[in-house]
């Protein structure tokens, strides 16, 4: 197990940040998030192209780099640092996890090389009414037809849903219940009979989309394992993936607000000198910094195949969303009046903490199911 | 580490126990020994009992110490702060005639820092040491002094210019703790343990050769001291482990420790027995509770990320790679960790919290527990100064408009308490 990084990571982590500041501050966020489609295309070609993030973690033999899950969370906790808009999350994160570990050799062979080159944006449709992301209550039913299957039903809370490509859904046969039946479909996302519409989410940085399937042309993903098993996978590395992007979000606000407390004058000195506001900060950075050792451990823990990796990802996104949210709150507090208005940018980084909180689970969703994890391995 | 690096070492120190390591002499007459050939404290200059090799051997050494079931120089207490002060701030007849008895065991050390009105404020002592003649004479009272009643020798932080600032009026003395200035009483701490003790002097006295380098350099020295005592503070988990050979010299090592760890045996409570949380958790059956469920795992996730958090600082430092954040934090950490502990453990055993000793949940473990966790956010450094030194030093923020400048003697202070 590794606890630092290696310099060429560094070296990496280096470039990236250098990327995302380059192309996305504050003016750019704010720019992008009220467009349409809630992202920059060119930036994303950039980011795909120049930069080859999308396939970083991707087999070298579809197209990627063949890099780990610590290099793509690097890129990613740099993403999280500037509020990168993108359908990187949607698409290179949870999509591909899905057909890394859903797909069979053809399915991937085809698919995985034009989400590494950033051609196609995939998104993954698990949750629905209840927003549950474990595929524990699937309603969206798939029928039989005679070249594939037709699906019927909703989904909710799906990134970047209204923009994808190809949405890879999660269904059960008609006439299942529980666990039998799940399996995942492939659907193209101008298909007949697809509904999408982008919901309003307190977070612009970061889209959803609503879908409605009706008689949807779908094909299965050729899934060789249990499909539960991969979506608890998928699941396992979209909230390790998705603590780390949160970590560089946190250090994003606790350096703006350290930076602001020793600028802000009241009562004659920078308010960066009282005790009510420097021991706040310290437990901020303690809190990072405990933060941070949860997301690189997990990472890590991936990429070692680690056989803990379950309660690794719950116990990093419990962490991390906790801190995220922790940081979110004080910055805005220590910032005072400022804080609070639309101009001043801690809200865009509040926002994106309360989305990341809930998304893909809540602190005490995963709580629960690392408590679960530890009784199994007891 | 390279392999060339490490095996002549490991080489010479395995032939030098072949040929010289005895079960059955005596625990004294071995650690003369090691101090004459320098194995006890390789790290140590080879002039001072040591070989002056780099700290990194010592894990190789201290390996085929235990490899061949060998006994160490006395290592654990307070004395292994005293020689590391000493080393780095004595002078050399200081050091020949306190060292070697720091090692052999002979002598044992307390440190004499804190005072009833200097607690995290330590500069602010107000134990005086006036000259007079060859002599320091000695008056104040000293307070949280671990091993006190049984200690040889004092490391004495006491003031002697009350007309400068009070950072530069303090001077470092050796105490000699055997005499009739000096009695030792022992603190009753919440818990019900005296790990602790105070101790008055009274006219005490202490010869001029006594003094650690210069007048004045006493804040500096404790520093010093402090330094070697955090680092160190990693050190406590693995004391106390002694071998349970049938030997002489082993029967005589564990004699020792028993008598150095006494005063640490609630340390482990202290710090909030996490280990214990989960099987607990299944013994009470409290592990069906939801709500329990959900602090249990605050608990586990917190001290998982604190320990997570020291190994990525000791990995940057074995890289040699400067310090971040992350190596100033555990302190801090680890008061978050025994609170949430604490609270666990009163969910976990829930009326039965209420109980002490040997009705206490674990003969008296639990209580222990509740009753030892406060300490952490207090002892070496409260959790305010600790902040106070992570936004500063780490974080870069302005420090807090002082009112203790100017002459020591004008300061504002505690009142004196009587006895």
């Amino acid at each position: 197990m590794q606890f630092s990084f290696s310099d060429e990571q560094e070296q990496f982590r280096d470039g990236v940040q250098r990327f995302v500041r380059d192309k996305s501050p504050t003016t750019e966020v704010r720019r992008v998030m009220e467009s349409s489609e809630g992202f920059d295309r060119d930036v994303w070609q950039q980011l795909c192209q120049d930069l080859g993030l999308a396939g970083i973690h991707i087999p070298e033999a579809y197209g990627g780099a063949g890099f780990g899950c610590v290099e793509l969370c690097i890129g990613l906790e740099e993403m999280g640092r500037g509020l990168l808009c993108s359908p990187y999350f949607g698409s290179a994160i949870l999509a591909t996890s899905a057909i890394l570990h859903g797909a069979d050799d053809a399915q991937k062979s085809t698919l995985l090389p034009l989400l590494a080159s950033g051609e196609k944006i995939a998104s993954l449709a698990i949750a629905e009414a209840a927003g549950n992301w474990d595929g524990s209550d699937i309603a969206l039913t798939a029928t039989p037809s005679n070249d594939g299957f037709l699906l019927d039903g909703s989904k909710q809370f799906v990134l970047d849903g209204h923009i994808a490509d190809i949405v890879i859904v999660v269904a059960r046969t008609l006439g299942t219940s529980g666990a039998d039946g799940i399996g995942m479909y492939l659907v193209e996302g101008d298909a007949n009979g697809l509904q999408r519409r982008a919901v309003n989410t307190i977070d612009a940085t970061r889209r959803l989309a609503q879908l409605q399937f009706s008689g949807v042309r779908a094909q299965l993903l050729n899934s060789e394992g249990n499909v539960r098993q991969t979506i608890a996978r998928v699941l396992d590395e979209g909230a390790i993936a998705l603590a780390n992007e949160m970590i560089g979000g946190a250090q994003a606000l606790l350096d703006a607000t350290v930076e602001y407390a020793q600028l802000r004058m009241q009562f004659g000195r920078v308010i960066g000198s009282f005790q009510a506001v420097k021991h706040k900060c310290a437990e901020m950075l303690l809190d990072v910094e405990l933060a941070k050792s949860a997301g690189y451990y997990a990472a890590q823990a991936l990429d070692d195949g680690d056989p803990e990796v379950s309660s690794l990802a719950s116990f990093a996104k419990a962490t991390v969303s906790d801190t995220y949210m922790r940081t979110a709150i004080e910055s805005i507090q220590l910032h005072g009046g400022i804080g609070f208005t639309w101009d001043h940018d801690t809200h865009l980084w509040y926002k994106r903490a309360k989305s990341s909180e809930v998304f893909l689970g809540d602190p005490s969703y995963h709580r629960e199911r690392y408590i679960s994890c530890l009784e199994a391995q007891a | 580490m390279t392999a060339n690096d490490e095996n002549p070492i490991r080489d010479e120190v395995r032939a030098w126990l072949a040929d010289n390591w005895d079960p059955e002499v005596s625990l004294i007459d071995w650690r003369n020994k090691l101090a004459d050939c320098g194995w006890g404290v390789p790290h140590w200059p080879a002039q001072w009992f040591g070989r002056g090799l780099p700290v990194k051997f010592n894990s190789i050494v201290d390996d085929e110490f235990e490899k061949a079931g060998a006994v160490g120089v006395a290592k654990i207490g307070i004395r292994m702060l005293a020689a590391a002060t000493l080393l780095d701030c004595a002078n050399d007849e200081q050091k020949a005639r306190f060292l070697r008895r720091i090692l052999t065991g002979e002598d044992t050390w307390c440190q004499l820092f804190s005072e009833p009105g200097s607690g995290s404020d330590l500069a602010g002592a107000t134990t005086r040491a006036d000259r007079n003649g060859d002599n320091w004479i000695v008056n104040g009272q000293k307070v949280w002094t671990t091993s006190a009643h049984h200690a040889e020798w004092g490391l004495l932080l006491a003031r002697t210019d009350w007309d400068v600032p009070k950072h530069q009026g303090l001077s470092f003395f050796i105490l000699d703790m055997h005499q009739p200035g000096v009695e030792v009483h022992p603190l009753k701490q919440m818990n019900g343990h005296a790990s602790f003790n105070q101790v008055f002097f009274t006219d005490a006295t202490v010869p001029a050769d006594n003094l650690v380098s210069k007048i004045g350099d006493g804040w500096k020295i404790a520093m010093t001291t402090l330094a070697h005592e955090r680092r160190g503070a990693d050190a406590l988990r693995r004391w106390g482990k002694v071998s349970d050979r049938d030997g002489r010299i082993y029967a005589e090592e564990r004699a020792e420790v028993a008598t150095v760890m006494e005063p640490y045996k609630w340390y482990p409570q202290r710090a909030g027995r996490v280990d214990l949380v989960f099987s607990r958790a299944l013994e009470t059956g409290r592990i069906t509770d939801p709500s329990v469920r959900q602090e249990m795992a605050k608990l586990l996730m917190l001290s998982r990320s604190a320990e997570l958090t020291a190994q990525r600082a000791r990995a940057a430092q074995e890289q040699g790679r400067p310090q971040g954040p992350e190596g100033s934090l555990g302190k801090l950490a680890s008061s978050h960790v025994a609170r949430q502990a604490a609270k666990v453990h009163t969910a976990i055993s829930g009326a039965n919290s209420m109980l002490a000793g040997e009705d206490s949940p674990l003969n008296g473990v639990i209580a222990e527990i509740l009753l030892s966790v406060p300490a952490t956010s207090i002892a070496g450094g409260t959790d305010e100064i600790q902040r106070n030194i992570i936004s500063e030093r780490v974080l870069g923020m302005a420090k807090e408009p002082r009112m203790d400048g100017g002459p020591f003697r004008d300061v504002p202070k505690n009142p004196t308490r009587e006895r």
